[in-house]
């Protein structure tokens, strides 16, 4: 495929004895928002994680089209992962506490750095040069966040509507071609998951950055994935539009069980479950 | 209340923000340059002690105030660079090469100390620095051919290529230039990308790494530029006693630089001075209301002890800050005067973070 950004073949992890990631494969094309839902404990994250390079996994590889063509992304050590072009959000906030908002866009431009220790040290005009540039990257996306008014505040006293912002704006700072969002939804308002849904659209329109996310509002699944990626026990249950994965009997089962499982919690007439009734 | 009128980026870079910045900072230069003429003999000494302490500071504060790691056995390190350096100023070897070889030592042994950090968190770093604080300490002892073992070393005046410094003024000079330019190096880090890449990796390794920062290289790095920091420190340290002997640099000195930087504000480059101010005044003020204690307090052996844990425990307890962050409630009591609120410096309690990530 021409358009390929992102190319998962095989994943498997296991920690210990749980097999947190069974056989997955998926490709992520350029410029879509590819969006992974499953219940709690379905290893969604850790297929993140995957990505991020903070595990690696036990078989199976990650294909990635890194700036001089397709490279395994599997190979890479972590800390290279961001110059690559992948940035990534948190499913619980990690943002640098005991800075600055602006400090920590800052901190996002760190692949750009163009100087060394020395030159830091000394501070030279280059750097000067540097920093005046960082900060006009920095004041960009918080302009197409509408961040202004929070430049200065440090982090440890916003509130977490704000903090959710404040990570993905980090997250665009480094300016990535492929986006990985953890939940990027949770804990925030009906208001604020509106918002977040315009921004992640903005970003794949506005800015062209592949998105992959981890969501559970399926609103704002079905609002801005252009597919979805059903999985359940670390195994892949279905892939297609939001509507398709939606309406497929594996999901359904997966997130509500299935008639069986219903029938088994219906009441008898008398009152008691037969079970109640051995005991 | 000062208001900035912001037109340019460049302003939020710059070291003085404003023309307050300018005026207090050039007031502070010149009482530094004028102290020989203003103060007796003796309160010169303190205050050169007061600067070789505040470069040590600097460097601890760099570690665990803004890197977050905690180094039990940072006397070791004054301990190599005073021995290096005492040791090449012995054999004739001019005193800014011979600055230059302690501060390198030290920082080579940093770097190896460093290699711990990169596994071992909190305490159990804190348990590695100090196990290495013991190992240097017993070196400096048994290493007799060198170091002269327990009896110690004498060691000349400080010669920058045929000029002695004889007298305690030009020492002072020497001192001061020296912390100034320590000071500057480290502000200039703080305000580049290397010193973000620290910050962030004391407030979130996860997330740091996420963002392109090698983790191992700039960890490694703080405990370089910290350990060639205090290297100096410890240059200067036995030029000012003239003498140096192990038992100088053993754990209770690694305390005090630790006490130092948490009394003055863990994460504050002020913080470093006024940790080190308090330090050197502290036996002074121990020592003057000594007399005026009744003899069962006053005469009892660990009085100083005793004064410096509860002092430790009153700032943990009431000013997690240190002295600066009092300063800075202060200053701000006083500009706001009188609409500053209690709670204005209360942090909110921090999410959940994904522990089990790291």
């Amino acid at each position: 495929m021409k358009d390929l950004l992102l190319s998962a073949k095989n994943l498997s992890v296991r920690f210990g004895g749980v097999l947190a990631v069974n056989n997955v494969s998926f490709d992520v094309k350029q410029g879509e928002v590819f969006t992974l839902i499953g219940p709690n404990g379905a290893g969604k994250t850790t297929v993140f994680n995957l990505i991020s390079r903070i595990y690696t996994p036990t078989t199976g590889s990650i294909e990635y089209l890194g700036p001089n063509g397709l490279l395994k992304l599997t190979e890479q050590p972590p800390q290279n992962v961001a110059s690559l072009g992948i940035a990534r959000t948190f499913q619980n906030i990690e943002l640098f506490e005991h800075a600055s908002v602006l400090h920590n866009l800052l901190i996002g431009r760190h692949t750009h750095r163009a100087t060394g220790l020395w030159q830091d040290l000394f501070f030279t005009a280059k750097v000067r040069e540097a920093e005046l540039k960082a900060r006009e990257k920095a004041e960009e996306v918080i302009e197409f966040l509408s961040l202004q008014h929070y430049r200065d505040t440090f982090v440890a006293g916003l509130p977490y509507g704000v903090r959710k912002v404040v990570e993905l704006a980090r997250a665009l700072c480094t300016e990535p071609k492929l986006l990985l969002l953890d939940e990027p939804s949770s804990g925030l308002n009906v208001e604020e998951t509106d918002d977040m849904a315009f921004w992640i659209q903005d970003i794949k329109h506005e800015l062209g950055i592949t998105v992959l996310m981890v969501e559970h509002d399926m609103s704002l699944v079905s609002k801005v994935s252009d597919r979805v990626l059903a999985m359940n026990q670390g195994e892949m249950l279905a892939m297609g539009t939001p509507r398709e994965v939606q309406t497929d009997p594996g999901v359904i089962e997966a997130y509500l069980g299935s008639i069986d499982d219903v029938s088994s919690l219906r009441r008898t007439a008398s009152g008691v479950t037969s079970s109640q009734e051995a005991a | 209340m000062r208001f900035i009128f912001k037109t340019d980026y460049g302003q939020d870079i710059n070291l003085a923000k404003h023309g307050g910045h300018v005026f207090w900072y050039g007031a502070l230069v010149l009482l530094m340059v004028a102290a020989p003429w203003l103060f007796a003999e003796y309160w010169l000494a303190q205050l050169t002690l007061v600067l070789i302490y505040s470069i040590a500071g600097l460097g601890l504060m760099l570690l665990a105030g803004f890197t977050g790691l905690f180094s039990m056995g940072h006397a070791a390190f004054l301990g190599v660079g005073a021995y290096t350096h005492a040791v090449l100023t012995n054999m004739g070897v001019p005193f800014p090469i011979a600055l230059a070889c302690a501060a390198g030592l030290s920082a080579a042994v940093g770097l190896v100390v460093g290699l711990p950090a990169l596994r071992v968190k909190g305490i159990y770093l804190g348990i590695a620095t100090l196990s290495f604080g013991f190992i240097v300490e017993e070196v400096l002892a048994r290493w007799e051919s060198v170091t002269g073992g327990n009896a110690g070393i004498h060691i000349k005046k400080p010669d920058i290529f045929g000029w002695v410094l004889e007298t305690g003024d030009q020492f002072y000079f020497l001192c001061l230039v020296i912390t100034v330019l320590s000071t500057l190096g480290i502000l200039n880090l703080l305000r580049s990308p290397t010193g973000r890449a620290f910050v962030a990796i004391r407030d979130s390794e996860i997330s740091a790494q996420s963002m392109g920062i090698h983790l191992a290289y700039y960890k490694t790095l703080s405990f370089a530029i910290s350990a060639a920091l205090a290297g100096i420190a410890g240059a200067l340290y036995a030029h000012n006693l003239q003498f140096i002997s192990p038992d100088q640099f053993n754990i209770l000195q690694s305390i005090d630089l630790l006490l130092m930087i948490v009394i003055g504000g863990v994460g504050s480059v002020h913080g470093a001075f006024l940790g080190a101010i308090f330090l050197i005044t502290m036996p002074q003020a121990i020592a003057m209301i000594k007399d005026f204690l009744p003899p069962v307090v006053g005469q009892a052996p660990g009085l100083q002890g005793l004064v410096y844990g509860l002092v430790l425990i009153a700032f943990v307890l009431f000013e997690p800050m240190g002295l600066y962050g009092r300063w800075l409630k202060i200053r701000t009591y006083l500009q706001m005067f009188p609409f500053y609120r209690k709670g204005m410096f209360k942090r909110q309690k921090s999410f959940q973070k994904s522990d089990r990530l790291k």
